[in-house]
């Protein structure tokens, strides 16, 4: 796999560079966690189920982190929050330089559609080829075809995928769902990348490719967070960790 | 994108649409046959003037001839009546047959005459009712008003029906929409969750849904509305001894009311399918965060 090193670092900066100037007006923080709960309501009215207490961190913009914990810890948890998927009970939660709680539901689509999201079941769109599903971000922002094209051809040669691109997520095994997944999440160029469990899907050789690719983003700019399990993983990629043990954070640095 | 050809599915949705467009155009068909065969009735009837003189051969007040002679001179010189003619006798016994039989002149009942007119006037008759009164005491003036004033209500009470009509079928189409809506929400569920974690606003998933809504709404009505044309060409042909002397030629002459009204219904339909489709799936979608 080979990143094209002279085309896609030179758009992304000057996407990020515009980005910047709109948005952060300076501030460096692409994540701010202040005191934040997340509480999940029940259907059948049983009590609230506490999934996260007390969360308070900040990830500085091009920053890596890794999200790691035992099962049940709340990672999941922790990065819906991230990528607005769930409202915290309490707290303050700071994304990309937009307070959570205060942005409409307009806002919040497109802050979504700057944050990348690795889901750990990938959630690949399975009327949609592997072309449209990682077409699909750029769609929505109502890019050019012809931008699109270009782009997501790239970024399927980038994942090694460029053979499978007319491919339905039932005929890719689970690591080349995993990589169109994160073809999806990377090819509209976000500010942040949020991975849950990225490499569960992965052997050793996928996994480590994975890794470079993640860690390519990053240098480029992108802010990522990594949740997993893959201890070997975190020690081979020694960047600053969140641990997390029954929805505490009990590890930042 | 969404998947919405499997979810909105092309058959179920414009076959209920359609038969609901098919009420529809009868219904407007309907409300406007009764306009214009009340209007028609309505001309005749109130302006229909009916005179009877009882004892029509026993003198007049002033003594100067006949009581029916009298009533005829104040009706031929009353500019607001016109064609004022004695009913003849065989038509007095057809109309009377009914109560009193074949032979009523062998009863040796004295009838009263009858004189009919068009009343041309615009305020009512009861200056016409005084001046007869005073040539000939006894004598009766009526019009048709009475009657074309109960054929005035039941017209507005069956276009009332018709309008109810119309309404149920709109708020029945617009349920099927919102029922076929939510199915296909239920079924693409994850698939829209998925796009809204990409960004995609709620009126870009609103959109798709409701543009799925109007074409599956547009020929469902079209299908409909052409279904009930002959119907209605049928009813109108039917109702032409009514309105004029019947034509096969006019078995495709329908009222110009009811070709300005007819293909509205399409266009009806596909803005009902549009605006239901927006609201059930923002709806919807408010469950998502």
């Amino acid at each position: 796999m080979q990143f094209a090193a002279n085309k896609y670092p030179a758009r992304l900066a000057g996407v990020r560079l515009v980005a910047a100037l709109e948005t952060y007006g300076g501030s460096s923080l692409m994540v701010r966690f202040d005191d934040v709960w997340l509480r999940y309501r029940h259907a059948d009215r049983a009590p609230e189920a506490e999934a996260l207490r007390r969360i308070s961190f900040e990830i500085e913009d091009g920053g890596f982190r890794w999200l790691t914990g035992p099962s049940g810890a709340g990672k999941t948890s922790l990065l819906k929050l991230i990528y607005l998927a769930e409202h915290p009970a309490r707290g303050r939660i700071e994304i990309l330089g937009s307070r959570a709680a205060r942005i409409n539901r307009r806002e919040a689509a497109l802050l979504r559609r700057r944050i990348g999201v690795v889901y750990q079941d990938f959630r690949l769109l399975p009327q949609l080829d592997a072309y449209d599903n990682v077409a699909l971000p750029m769609r929505l922002a109502r890019r050019s075809e012809a931008q699109v094209e270009a782009d997501v051809t790239e970024i399927l040669r980038w994942v090694g995928l460029f053979h499978r691109m007319r491919a339905r997520p039932d005929e890719l095994s689970g690591g080349e769902q995993q990589r169109i997944a994160i073809a999806r999440a990377v090819v509209a160029r976000p500010k942040l990348l949020v991975a849950d469990e990225p490499t569960g899907n992965l052997d050793d050789e996928q996994a480590e490719r994975l890794m470079l690719l993640i860690t390519a983003l990053n240098k480029l700019g992108t802010t990522v967070i990594v949740a997993t399990h893959n201890a070997g993983l975190v020690e081979r990629y020694p960047f600053p960790r969140l641990s997390l043990e029954h929805g505490r954070l009990v590890h930042d640095g | 994108m969404l998947g919405l050809r499997a979810a909105l599915s092309d058959r179920l949705l414009p076959v209920l649409v359609g038969a609901m467009s098919f009420l529809a155009a009868l219904a407007i068909g309907g409300a406007l046959a009764c306009a214009t065969l009340a209007a028609s009735w309505q001309g005749d009837t109130a302006a229909a003037l009916t005179i009877q003189v009882p004892q029509p051969t026993e003198p007049d007040a002033a003594n100067d001839g006949t009581r029916l002679a009298a009533v005829q001179r104040a009706l031929a010189i009353n500019p607001n009546v016109r064609g004022a003619a004695v009913m003849g006798e065989a038509e007095m016994n057809r109309l009377i047959s009914p109560w009193l039989g074949s032979d009523a002149a062998g009863l040796g009942l004295t009838l009263p005459a009858v004189v009919t007119a068009q009343w041309a006037g615009a305020g009512g008759t009861a200056a016409l009712a005084a001046q007869l009164q005073a040539v000939s005491p006894g004598t009766l003036v009526k019009t048709g008003l009475f009657w074309a004033e109960r054929v005035a209500a039941l017209t507005t009470s069956l276009q009332a029906c018709a309008l109810a009509v119309l309404m149920v079928v709109a708020l029945v189409a617009a349920a099927v929409v919102a029922v076929a809506t939510r199915s296909g929400l239920a079924q693409l569920r994850e698939t829209i969750e998925t796009v809204h974690g990409l960004g995609a606003l709620d009126s870009d998933i609103a959109g798709r849904f409701a543009a799925r809504a109007i074409w599956l709404a547009l020929g469902g009505a079209l299908g409909g509305t052409l279904l009930a044309l002959p119907v209605l060409a049928w009813l109108a042909w039917l109702a032409t001894p009514f309105t004029g002397p019947a034509r096969f030629s006019d078995f495709f002459n329908l009222p110009p009311a009811l070709l300005a009204l007819v293909p509205l219904l399409p266009a009806s339909a596909a803005l009902i399918g549009w605006v239901t489709a927006q609201l059930t799936v923002r709806g919807w979608l408010r469950h998502l965060p």
